[in-house]
């Protein structure tokens, strides 16, 4: 098309050449633009990379934000393995260890009881079950700090006080409102008579939901895992108030390790020790950001 | 289906059958057990534990509004809710200003946009505890952002916000920001998207700039994701927690305090439990106020829409 007002006459030639100019300078702001904020996105995170890889007297020396001028790995086994939190010395191991027992069997089964419970508040309805959904939909704004006090009493009382099965406890019950909006706001989008026929043809509550509903749920339990994976490994105010010492998980641990304020900063293994509580939700991001994504915009607009 | 299918199954004979049509409600019991202990009993615990004389310990002697009372006298408190106001104030508009600005950047059908994507959103994935001690680092003088400045030339070049009472809270709100506008982008940008195509091409046949079908056009008809992201952040906002521990814990002195960080310091630091209690029930009222007004709201649109059919 550029090329046929170039041969028809001058007037448009010059035109389209003013035309072409503009859309260029628009695309030079809006590319600058998008580079300027992916800057200041990406610096942080180079930051702390590029430190865990540095010697503690080239930071004091050149600052945090700097290039790397030396490269040693040295920071990496020793947040892992032998730096002191809290008077033990054994590393994040342990704290990232307590995080991967809370968070798998948390996920798994928050996930699973949601989508039962998906399950039965869309294909199963009884009178009451939209006033039960919506007592579950509160659960999604409660404020942890509602909870503290009863949870401490609770798990006090069965024996889980400081453990990680406490945790698990506390985020299958706190995950349950938002694994259970989520499997039901899919479900209701499966077509009843899909339901309808199957009962006609005999088959039950649980056959119905082997044969019919999970086949088709693993998109919304892709986003439902990476949702409660990701919340509960980042969580921090239960893991702090309800365990101590050697039973934290690690942003607890992490704090501890920030706030040991009185001793000379050890940048370049408090770099790795971030990185290391960072990696896993920031891999599930980068594999599955997709359907992070969706659950992001879903469970914020209802 | 689900009231008319039980009646069709009531002619089943045999105990099994009977019980089989109970098994969605069975399956589903414990869920709503739990469910209610976590939203009724919980909330009414601590709520009974604001108005006793608990200190150290949960006790349980009637002591009425006192916790209440003494609460709102308490200077330290009087500065978490003027910082929760002041936080939410920034923090809300200038990370949906941000994330607006990005959406509509992306909007432009750029190359590789889900490498942008991918660049902006990162930080939704990892934890308040690692972005704030992270940023906690770059605020700090002797080795961050001032340093940085510093050492390339401009050498009377401050930024301190961490260690200044005053300004600290910009600290959280600058990171708070970061933090969350690709949240809002990713919202604003699925909204710019589900505008219609139709209205868009017509608008520009009639020869409008681009400018002004944005602003006459697709950014009215998103009004409603404008109200749903305030209302996300705004709630977030309230339950500020993680960020001020790790970026400033509370500090310089008590210049930081958020409404959430006193309900664990007053219950878990100071053991006055009844006063914390009191304080973790005004974080529920703050939230009350924002998200009743908007849930009656988003009903009263559902049955104007469904209205109109």
């Amino acid at each position: 098309m550029a090329e046929a007002t170039l041969n028809s006459s001058g007037v448009v030639d010059h035109e389209a050449s003013v035309a072409s100019r503009r859309r260029l300078i628009s695309r030079i702001v809006i590319y600058g633009l998008l580079s300027g904020f992916a800057l200041i996105y990406l610096i942080p995170l180079c930051v702390v990379v590029f430190n865990s890889f540095r010697t503690l007297p080239e930071i004091s020396a050149h600052g945090l934000i700097a290039f790397p001028q030396s490269f040693r790995l040295d920071a990496w086994p020793q947040a892992w393995s032998d730096f002191c939190i809290g008077g033990q010395c054994e590393g994040i191991q342990r704290y990232f260890w307590n995080s991967v027992a809370m968070v798998v069997p948390a996920t798994i089964i928050s996930t699973a009881l949601g989508a039962i419970n998906g399950y039965v508040l869309s294909k199963w309805k009884f009178p009451g079950s939209d006033i039960v959904f919506g007592m579950m939909l509160l659960g999604v704004f409660m404020p942890g700090q509602i909870a503290l006090l009863p949870w401490a009493f609770i798990l006090g009382k069965i024996g889980l006080a400081n453990s990680v099965y406490g945790l698990i406890l506390v985020h299958c019950i706190q995950g349950l409102s938002f694994t259970t909006l989520f499997c039901r706001n899919y479900f209701v989008g499966i077509p009843d008579d899909l339901v309808k026929a199957a009962r006609i043809d005999g088959a039950g509550f649980w056959r119905i939901f082997y044969k019919i509903i999970l086949p088709i749920s693993p998109p919304i339990l892709i986003v439902t895992v990476i949702w409660q994976f990701t919340g509960i490994w980042n969580e921090y105010l239960f893991g702090v108030v309800l365990n101590s010492g050697a039973n934290q998980p690690i942003t607890s641990a992490l704090v501890a390790l920030s706030l040991n304020g009185t001793t000379v900063r050890t940048y370049d293994v408090m770099s790795a020790a971030v990185l290391i509580g960072a990696l896993p939700p920031l891999l599930v991001y980068f594999f599955g950001g997709k359907y992070f994504v969706r659950g992001l915009t879903q469970g914020a607009i209802k | 289906m689900s009231s008319a299918g039980y009646t069709a199954m009531a002619g089943g004979t045999g105990l099994w059958e009977k019980l089989k049509r109970w098994v969605p409600i069975f399956v589903i019991t414990p869920s709503i057990i739990a469910s209610f202990v976590y939203v009724f009993v919980f909330a009414g615990w601590t709520l009974y534990i604001s108005l006793s004389d608990s200190t150290l310990l949960p006790t349980y002697g009637f002591k009425g509004l006192e916790n209440y009372f003494s609460l709102w006298a308490n200077r330290r408190w009087g500065v978490a809710y003027s910082n929760l106001f002041f936080f939410s104030t920034f923090y809300v508009l200038a990370a949906m200003a941000v994330g607006l600005v990005l959406a509509l950047l992306l909007d432009q059908k750029i190359r590789a946009e889900s490498f942008w994507r991918t660049m902006y959103m990162y930080p939704l994935a990892v934890s308040f505890i690692v972005t704030g001690t992270v940023w906690q680092w770059l605020y700090n003088p002797t080795g961050g952002i001032q340093f940085l400045v510093n050492s390339l030339g401009w050498t009377d070049f401050q930024f301190a916000l961490t260690s200044d009472r005053k300004n600290a809270i910009w600290a959280i709100i600058l990171t708070g920001i970061w933090q969350s506008a690709g949240f809002t982008m990713a919202l604003f940008l699925a909204g710019l998207r589900s505008v219609d195509g139709d209205i868009i091409k017509a608008a520009s046949i009639d020869g409008a700039s681009t400018f002004r079908i944005y602003r006459k056009v697709i950014l009215p008809s998103i009004t409603p994701i404008f109200l749903a992201v305030a209302v996300v952040q705004l709630q977030a906002a309230i339950k500020t927690f993680d960020l001020a521990v790790a970026l400033t814990n509370s500090g310089p002195g008590i210049s930081t305090t958020f409404p959430a960080t006193y309900v664990y310091d007053l219950m878990f630091q100071r053991g006055q439990i009844g006063e914390g209690a009191a304080a973790a029930m005004m974080i529920l009222a703050a939230l009350a106020v924002v998200l009743v007004p908007y849930s009656l709201y988003l009903a009263w649109r559902r049955r104007r829409e469904s209205g109109r059919g």
